[in-house]
């Protein structure tokens, strides 16, 4: 099966850190969306900006991460019907692994273009749904994979290195 | 400019971040469009907006923007002043359209944010 399992309440409790023999440390976060939660929407991105914040990351690489993780919880809470995000940093990368469960995105190539958007009327009177998130996710990101199923999900693997 | 003299031009009532006021900005973006401020603002600015709700305060913390105007005499409920309280946003509300601040604060000399030309 392609899509890996979701995440259950407990799991997402746990904050996972990790070191291995080189001694390099490995925050790993994982985190549930709901959606149309648009009350509790960006609390994710702001725990991850935190924790950008804590481990001293570089301020320019922490507003693109900020950016990138906020876009990706607003589309998981416009546009899904609940997913997840994952977030990964270690010395060198720091990676956010987004997965919701939904429609799905019929033609990617269409959805990265920007000003597209299927976002309705009220998202819109939000302040969203101009058809600029998935562009700019990829313009923030250092490496950005997008994969979909239509019906079934869409997941966005987007890397930022550290030393760039 | 210090949020003081632009709380002054604009005739405007401070909602949050009272203690900031001799912060500076050198220049400022104005929008009702988050998705916009996210995909083009590329710098700490002053951000102008008839946008109340809390997506407001959040696009703000993420792009770490210190400071927001909120146009045509609007108000954001007190949990989204608390929300930018908490993330020590300077917010204050001003009863000029988004067009008239903008106007006053452009001819007294505060220039347009860098956008990312694509």
């Amino acid at each position: 099966m392609l899509l890996r399992e979701f995440y259950t309440p407990k799991d997402l409790a746990e904050q996972i850190s990790s070191t291995n023999s080189d001694g390099v440390v490995t925050i790993q976060r994982a985190y549930a969306v709901e959606k149309n939660d648009f009350k509790r929407a960006g609390e994710v991105s702001s725990q991850i900006k935190k924790i950008m914040k804590q481990v001293g990351v570089r301020p320019d690489i922490i507003r693109r991460v900020s950016v990138a993780a906020y876009e990706a919880e607003m589309n998981i809470i416009i546009h899904s019907d609940g997913g997840s995000i994952e977030f990964i940093l270690n010395p060198e990368i720091i990676e956010l692994v987004i997965l919701d469960r939904g429609p799905g995105i019929a033609d990617i190539q269409l959805a990265m273009k920007e000003g597209y958007s299927t976002a309705s009327k009220d998202v819109r009177e939000l302040g969203f749904g101009a058809g600029m998130g998935l562009p700019n996710m990829k313009r923030c990101s250092d490496e950005f994979v997008i994969e979909s199923e239509v019906g079934k999900f869409t997941k966005l693997q987007i890397i930022f290195h550290q030393s760039t | 400019m210090k949020l003081l003299e632009i709380k002054s031009l604009l005739d405007a009532e401070i909602l949050s971040g009272h203690q900031f006021l001799d912060r500076e900005v050198t220049n400022a973006f104005a929008a009702d469009l988050m998705s916009d401020v996210l995909a083009f603002v590329d710098d700490k600015t002053l951000l102008l907006t008839g946008l109340t709700n809390p997506h407001t305060i959040r696009t703000a913390e993420m792009m770490d923007i210190h400071s927001i105007v909120f146009v045509r005499g609007k108000r954001p409920d007190e949990e989204t002043i608390r929300m930018a309280e908490e993330n020590d946003i300077v917010t204050m509300t001003t009863r000029n359209i988004l067009f008239v601040a903008s106007g006053i604060l452009y001819s007294k000399g505060l220039s347009g944010a860098n956008i990312i030309h694509k």
